[in-house]
């Protein structure tokens, strides 16, 4: 166990280098960063051009100006932003820091209800129940988040204010403007809509997992068995069953989590919620080289964080399979 | 379905009925997917007729002078946008060329990706390894941004952009969803692959000196038809709402002088919420979904139908 997790660790690193020098020429040819420089800054200097070249390790030859860029990101000695020269990391940190509460609240609130949901669906297939949740399942799918976004802010915000006076929840940022310091209460209010959003479609791929990996366990030979030995139908289905059914569903779970980590783009974009998908979006749209590349850098790292977490708990969880 | 199984139970004793009539029959006790079926046979309908169905032009207003953001009305049923374009007439139109899109770059992803997926499950080895690491690295990446870049990737290229087209035509989005498509089908089209390679009859047909090709193309494809079909239907939604995300954020095609597409409208509903213009926000997102639903319960149902090992309570 341990020697098959140091060897994905070891592993993992060329698998980092290599995708992040794709991206690395990605970003290159699609955004043409040095173009994207000038554009955003008038009145340069040549002398300001060739130094963002040399930080930003833009040198025409690609190998050679990722090992540049490599260096300068390893040393910690990370170019400013093209706009407005900002420092890069307290940005990204904030859009970190932002998304994984809504990705946390979102999934903690998907995963729980989603379970329920497909647990009380299992437990008679086919039955009324399970039907109208299953149905439920697959509109909440068909949904784009960008749609339940757009009704739920014409419900709850523009149409509660015009029927009711004020609106039920606001419908951008995390804080109304100009608040400062913490406030648990309104946060909450404010991650209501995007949260809700985005659980809809965890609560529906949730209980269609949980339900067909419960029709799985159910049919086994040790649930007939457990069954055979009088054990109470509870007890069989909550100890026998669910054990074996999350199994499966602890994995997804936990590459699902590192997706999120790429932000929600969508919910966030609407909601003007200023996490890790909004900075993507705006760093693309004004082609900020200096903000993409660490942000790209994050991303494969939780991609490749918790898919390794998924491999190791999914060995953990279930003796039968084995590494190597 | 308890009645499906128990009518097979008896039809098999008369061995008369061929896996084709089985998948049939089962597809069509799925009501759902029978009256997603009629929907979009319907839409279908409504789309190809446009010029008789559609009750104004594209970008032709519906009084004149123009008169801005009418509610619902007999003499426009869904209302009008901001410029006073019927909105019920510009669905259809929208909703003709997202089907296209949908359905050719469906085509072609399905296509590739059972190819190649077959092929990679086939012969295994380093060809195997090489296409999954990047369908591996393709798939883990959250999908808008990988969307997002290889577009302007695409659109940077100088000597594709005869092929392409222009980076926001509606041939360009075909070809950028079918780079995508083929992916997940192949992923698919493998994993059934690796299953039936170790069945007998194609080790019998290894056997009598049956070449790869052969194989492939008599055995394995047509064995993994129901897969296939599925990833088909799913590809064709993937297309459908990819063309509205993108279309959402300001990317999407400009569908050509009078035209538009279903994109470009649910994007519109952006614009439309702070407002309260609910129709415009409404109609297309509605339209969207049961599109989409409706796809989806047909892909529900294709799986049930084509998968033989199918015990499943419901």
């Amino acid at each position: 166990m341990f020697r098959f997790i140091l060897r994905r660790v070891a592993w993992s690193i060329p698998t980092l280098l290599i995708v992040t020098f794709l991206v690395y020429v990605a970003l290159r040819v699609g955004t043409d960063p040095v173009e994207s420089y000038k554009r955003s800054n008038a009145r340069l200097t040549p002398e300001k051009i060739r130094q963002y070249i040399d930080s930003n390790g833009l040198d025409p030859n690609y190998v050679l100006g990722y090992f540049r860029w490599l260096k300068n990101f390893l040393t910690g000695d990370w170019p400013r932003s093209i706009k407005g020269s900002r420092e890069v990391w307290p940005a990204l940190k904030d859009a970190m820091a932002n998304t994984l509460r809504l990705g946390i609240a979102a999934t903690v609130v998907g995963v729980i209800f989603g379970l329920i949901l497909g647990l009380v669906a299992v437990l008679r297939p086919g039955g009324r129940r399970d039907v109208l949740i299953n149905s439920g399942a697959f509109l909440g799918i068909s949904i784009p988040p960008y749609i339940s976004a757009v009704l739920l802010q014409l419900l709850f915000a523009v149409y509660w204010q015009r029927w009711f006076g004020t609106s039920l929840f606001p419908t951008s940022g995390v804080y109304p403007a100009g608040h400062t310091g913490f406030d648990l209460f309104l946060m909450l209010k404010y991650m209501a809509l995007p949260t809700i959003v985005v659980a809809i479609q965890i609560v529906a791929t949730y209980s269609r997992y949980l339900r067909s990996s419960m029709l799985d366990v159910l049919n086994s030979d040790y649930m007939r068995t457990a069954r055979s030995k009088g054990i109470s139908e509870r007890r069989i289905l909550i100890n026998h069953g669910m054990r074996n059914a999350l199994i499966p569903i602890v994995t997804v779970a936990a590459i699902d989590f590192g997706a999120i980590v790429g932000g929600l783009i969508i919910t966030e974009n609407i909601f003007s919620y200023p996490g890790m998908g909004l900075y993507f979006l705006k760093s693309f749209g004004d082609g900020d080289f200096p903000l993409l590349m660490p942000w790209m850098v994050i991303i494969v790292l939780s991609i490749l964080i918790f898919n390794l977490i998924a491999d190791i708990s999914y060995a953990w969880l279930d003796p039968r399979i084995r590494l190597e | 379905m308890r009645g499906l199984i128990l009518g097979f139970a008896l039809n098999s004793h008369s061995q008369r009925i061929t896996p084709r009539q089985m998948a049939l029959s089962r597809f069509f006790s799925h009501k759902a997917a029978v009256i997603s079926c009629l929907i979009l046979l319907i839409l279908t309908l409504f789309v190809i007729l446009a010029p008789f169905t559609a009750r104004y032009g594209v970008n032709q207003s519906v009084q004149l002078p123009p008169n801005s953001f009418l509610t619902p009305r007999a003499n426009a049923w869904l209302g009008t946008d901001d410029i006073g374009r019927d909105l019920y007439s510009r669905l259809i139109y929208g909703v003709r060329v997202s089907l296209m899109i949908g359905l050719v770059s469906a085509i072609v992803s399905v296509t590739i990706g059972a190819l190649v997926g077959a092929v990679a499950g086939f012969r295994g080895g380093r060809f195997d390894d090489i296409v999954m690491r990047i369908t591996d690295l393709f798939l883990a990446f959250p999908f808008l941004v990988t969307l997002l870049i290889v577009r302007n990737v695409l659109g940077a290229i100088s000597w594709i952009k005869p092929l392409t087209g222009e980076m926001n035509s509606v041939r360009f989005i075909i070809i950028l969803f079918s780079i995508f498509g083929w992916m997940s089908v192949a992923r698919i089209v493998r994993g059934q692959v690796l299953s039936l390679k170790e069945r007998e009859f194609i080790e019998a047909a290894r056997a009598v000196g049956a070449s790869r090709r052969f194989i492939i193309r008599q055995h394995l494809i047509p064995n993994s038809i129901g897969p296939i079909m599925v990833s088909l239907t799913f590809s064709v939604v993937g297309a459908i709402t990819g063309e509205s995300t993108l279309a959402f954020f300001g990317y999407g095609p400009q569908a050509g002088e009078g035209a538009t597409s279903l994109g470009i409208l649910v994007g519109a509903a952006k614009g439309a919420v702070q407002t309260g213009y609910w129709w415009l926000a409404v109609f297309p997102c509605l339209t969207l979904v049961v599109i989409s639903l409706s796809i989806n319960f047909i892909g529900d149902a294709l799986r049930d139908a084509t998968d033989t090992q199918l015990d499943r309570g419901a």
